[in-house]
Formats: C-alpha cells, structure tokens, sequence
C-alpha cells in the first residue's frame, strides 16, 4: 500500500529551517526499512505555473492553484502495510521536518 | 411460541449477538460495509422467519451462519457485475500481536476500528454505536439530532476511508494499546454523556437509551480487557452516576442538583456494582499502579454514593481526589469541579476566588456560570448572582438544567 504523505507549512507560522540533517537521517531509516518510494522537497508556490487547456486553448497562469496561507513544502511516497504504520511514521516525521503532515493513500 | 416471545428473543439476540456477528464478518470478508449489511439482513431474516419456525437453539449461531451466507450471495452479486475479483482491501489480521487481557475477541478489534484516531470523533461515536452497538442509523440520527442522510453519509465516508487508507482490523500493539484504549472510553464516555445531559429543546433530559448503551459497551470492553484499570475505572464511573438518574430530575422535569436528590431513590444495586469496582481499583492503586482519570473520577462518586445525607460527605476526601486529578489533568473544568469541594470546606468567598480565575478559558461553559451563581447567592451577592445564572440559563442547552437555573434565579431575593 503507498500513501502520499504532504509536508504542510504555513507562510505566517513558518517551521524551523534547520531540519534537513533531521530530514536526511529520517530518510536513511524510511530507506532502510524499506518504507521509501520517493521524496522532495518543493520550490515556493510563487514558481508554480498552473495550466488549464480544458477549453479552445491552454491558458497558463501564474501561480499555485489555490491560494492559501498553508501550502505543500514537500513530499514523500511510503509503502506501509497498513495506514497504523504510515500514521507512527508521519507523526515521526512531523517533528523531524518540523511541521503538519498529511497522509493519504493511493488508490 | 407466542409473538410476544419471538420479539423478546431478537432483541436479546440482538443485544448479545450484533457486535459479534458483525465482527466475525469484518474478518471473514474483511469488509465493514458487507458485514454491516449482512448483519442487518441476518437479523431482518429472523424478526420474518422465528415466528413460524420458532426461535433456533444457539441463535448466535443461526445469525452468523445466516450473515455469512447473506454476505456470500452479495459477493457473488458484486462479483458478477465486475468480472475481476475484486479482493477485500481491508487488513487481514494474519500475524496477531500477542493477545491481550482474557480473551482475543474479534468485537475487539471491531471497537479499535471504529474508534480509530484518523477519524473524526463524532465520527468515531456514529460507527461504534452502529457497529458495534447494533443501533440503526435513524436512531443515531435522532439521538444526535442530525438527519438521517447526514447520518448515513458520515457512516458511509468512515467506511470508505476505513478501506481507502487500509485502517488495519487488529487490536493494538502492547506499546499503542493505552492510547488506544483511552481514545476508545474517550468514545463511550461522550456517548454517556450526552444521554446523561441530552442537549436540545425538545429532547428528554436524561436519554436512557444512550446511557444505558454507553454502559452496556463498556460492559463488553471491560470483559473483554479485564486488566485494565481505566476501563474498570470509566465502569464504575458510568455506573455510579447512572445509579443517581431516578433521582435526578423531579416531576416536573427539573434537575435536582446532588444536595437535594433523595438519596433513597438511588439504585442500590448499581452503587454497590460501582464500589466494588472502585474497592478493586484502589487495592491496585495500593500496589503502586498509579489510578488514571476515570479511576479518581469513579473514586469521587463513590464518595458521594457512599454517603447517606449529604451532610455526611467526606469533602476532605473529595478535594484531595480532585487535587489528584488536577496533578493529572490540569484542565479548567477539573479545576471548576474541585472549587466545589473548596466550597464546602473553605467556603465560598475562597471558591469563588479560584472560579474567577477560570473565567477567561471557561466563559462559553453553562456550569462555570451556574457554580459561580451559586456561590455568589451563598455570599448574600444576589445581584451578581441574579446576572451568573441568567449567563447560565442562556448557555445550558439541557431542558432540565434550564428549569432549575429558572427556580434557583427567582428564588433570589
């Protein structure tokens, strides 16, 4: 089973930004039992570019998709038998990156 | 048999066998959905065939095999229309960590599903008193004041997420289980509590029904966790309060405040069902096993239960337990509550003191107005008094609890 796990921050309450030692180790040990799929951190939302070609022509806008005070930093594809495992690690990585987590599985 | 014995027999069978049968088709077919459905279907079977056959020997036994070959006929059904065998998502539980308390019971890991931590708490109250509970939902529905399709929605997300997010059908490991069985009373507690003060204006103020099952699953919990302390604890709580209820709301449909009540309508059967409990709690406390929340809130009612006048109460006793509780929950309300105890023994000049302190974080709760109207008509302060209870009257939404904050503001002179 694979979750997509979201790394949440929030632009007027900010997490630390000294935990990528923190990260690296977690990841190490997401490796190393084998929970690790994929993980990355993102650019600001400022970057993104949102496109919409469901009408005559594609329209490019600058920006994320929705605007809001809490956005995605980042984010980890696990393998969990089950979401009691994904939900100990998540609360696990909340504190190593800092900040709110969601979990949510893949269909 | 006569139709009157038949009706008798399913609701017993309903009683004793509902959260068993659903809960060893949870496992078989590793699908809440189906076992609910086939659960119900089972039970609707025999309500139409025990009147003419008559009611089967072990009926625990015609349901499950009944149930199993209701879910079976669906899943073939499913199976039809969609090609591909689609395999149950949920979590087998194939490497069962090692078994807890007695018994290792499936209604077990029943209860840990439906009261699981990703799911909303009312959520959580919604499918422990379906699944487990055997209630339908239009009888949640109106027991939470809620329609019956809200209802049904949030049970049918829960269910949804429950296989979506593969929320694994299994008693905790030994290191989760306190948590886990806290967030479980937690449930049950709530589910008390809102029979013991039904919210609304049209609703009885006691709601029997939800007190009586509140009490009824943490009967089952407590079989089936005989060690724990905590669900020893929350027991004998529910069951000294629940002893209380012929006393506690008048004719008329007033509270009668713990003062007041005739203490010889308490039911004596259910007090002394509480004090052994607490008796077994506090011989564990005495062996060094430090008593959790519910164990000291049981202890203070046993207090209570203990006296026959209220004169008699031992407050000394009851502030110190409520000084415990402080250590252990630092909260607002517990603070309230032990002013009450400071009253009787300091006076209520002291008490009033420590529940102005409380003010900012408990300025939207009924009872800290209505402690604080009573103590201020103990001082002779009838105006501010006058003031606190209509606060309190404005804020409580338990028909009971307004008549009496009523009376106790016009009695004011």
């Amino acid at each position: 089973m694979q979750y997509l796990v979201s790394v949440i921050d929030d632009k007027s309450n900010p997490g630390s930004t000294d935990r990528q030692p923190a990260i690296s180790a977690f990841n190490e040990r997401l490796i190393a039992e084998g929970h690790w799929v994929f993980a990355g951190g993102l650019a600001d939302t400022d970057a993104a570019t949102v496109i919409d070609n469901r009408g005559e022509q594609a329209v490019f806008s600058d920006g994320p998709f929705v605007e809001s005070k809490e956005y995605l930093a980042g984010v980890w594809v696990w393998e969990a038998p089950d979401l009691d495992v994904a939900l100990k690690l998540a609360t696990e990585a909340s504190k190593v990156c800092d900040r709110k987590i969601e979990v949510r599985p893949f269909r | 048999m006569n139709r009157a014995n038949v009706r008798e027999a399913v609701s017993r069978a309903h009683h004793e066998e509902w959260a068993r049968v659903v809960a060893a088709l949870t496992r078989r077919f590793g699908d809440l959905d189906i076992a609910e459905e086939a659960a119900a279907e089972a039970f609707a079977t025999a309500v139409e065939r025990w009147p003419t056959d008559g009611v089967p020997p072990n009926p625990g036994a015609w349901l499950t095999t009944t149930a199993n070959r209701k879910a079976i006929d669906r899943i073939r059904r499913e199976n039809k229309r969609d090609d591909k065998h689609k395999e149950a998502q949920m979590v087998y539980d194939a490497d069962p960590p090692e078994p807890v308390g007695a018994i290792d019971d499936d209604r077990l890991r029943l209860i840990f599903i439906c009261c699981h931590p990703s799911l909303a708490m009312r959520t959580r109250v919604a499918l422990t008193l379906r699944m487990v509970g055997g209630l339908t939902v239009p009888e949640i529905a109106r027991a939470y004041l809620v329609a019956e399709t809200a209802m049904e929605r949030r049970i049918t997300r829960a269910k949804t997420k429950i296989k979506a997010a593969r929320i694994p059908y299994r008693v905790p490991s030994t290191e989760d289980l306190p948590a886990r069985v806290s967030g479980v009373l937690t449930v049950l507690f709530l589910v008390f509590n809102e029979g013991y003060l039904a919210t609304g204006p049209d609703t009885d103020p006691v709601r029997h029904d939800l007190t009586a099952e509140a009490i009824r699953l943490t009967r089952l919990i407590r079989a089936l966790l005989p060690d724990d302390g905590e669900v020893a604890g929350l027991l004998a709580l529910m069951l000294l309060i629940e002893a209380r209820r012929p006393a506690r709301v008048s004719g008329s449909g007033e509270l009668v405040a713990l003062d007041e009540q005739d203490r010889g309508a308490w039911d004596v059967a259910l007090i002394a069902e509480g004090h052994r409990l607490v008796r077994e709690r506090l011989a564990a406390a005495a062996t060094g096993l430090a008593p959790g929340r519910y164990q000291i809130l049981a202890a203070i009612n046993a207090i209570h239960t203990s006296a026959r006048d209220v004169r008699d109460t031992d407050w000394s006793q009851v502030l110190a337990l409520y000084n415990q509780l402080a250590r252990l929950d630092p909260s607002p309300v517990i603070a309230l509550n032990r002013a009450i105890a400071v009253a009787e023994l300091d006076g209520p000049e002291v008490a009033l003191a420590a529940v102005n302190r409380l003010d900012g974080a408990l300025a939207d709760y009924h009872a800290y107005h209505a402690t604080r109207a009573d103590l201020l008509r103990r001082l002779g302060r009838s105006q501010q008094s006058r003031a606190a209870y209509d606060k309190a009257i404005e804020l409580a939404g338990n028909t009971a609890e307004t008549a009496y904050l009523t009376r106790r503001r016009d009695q004011l002179r």
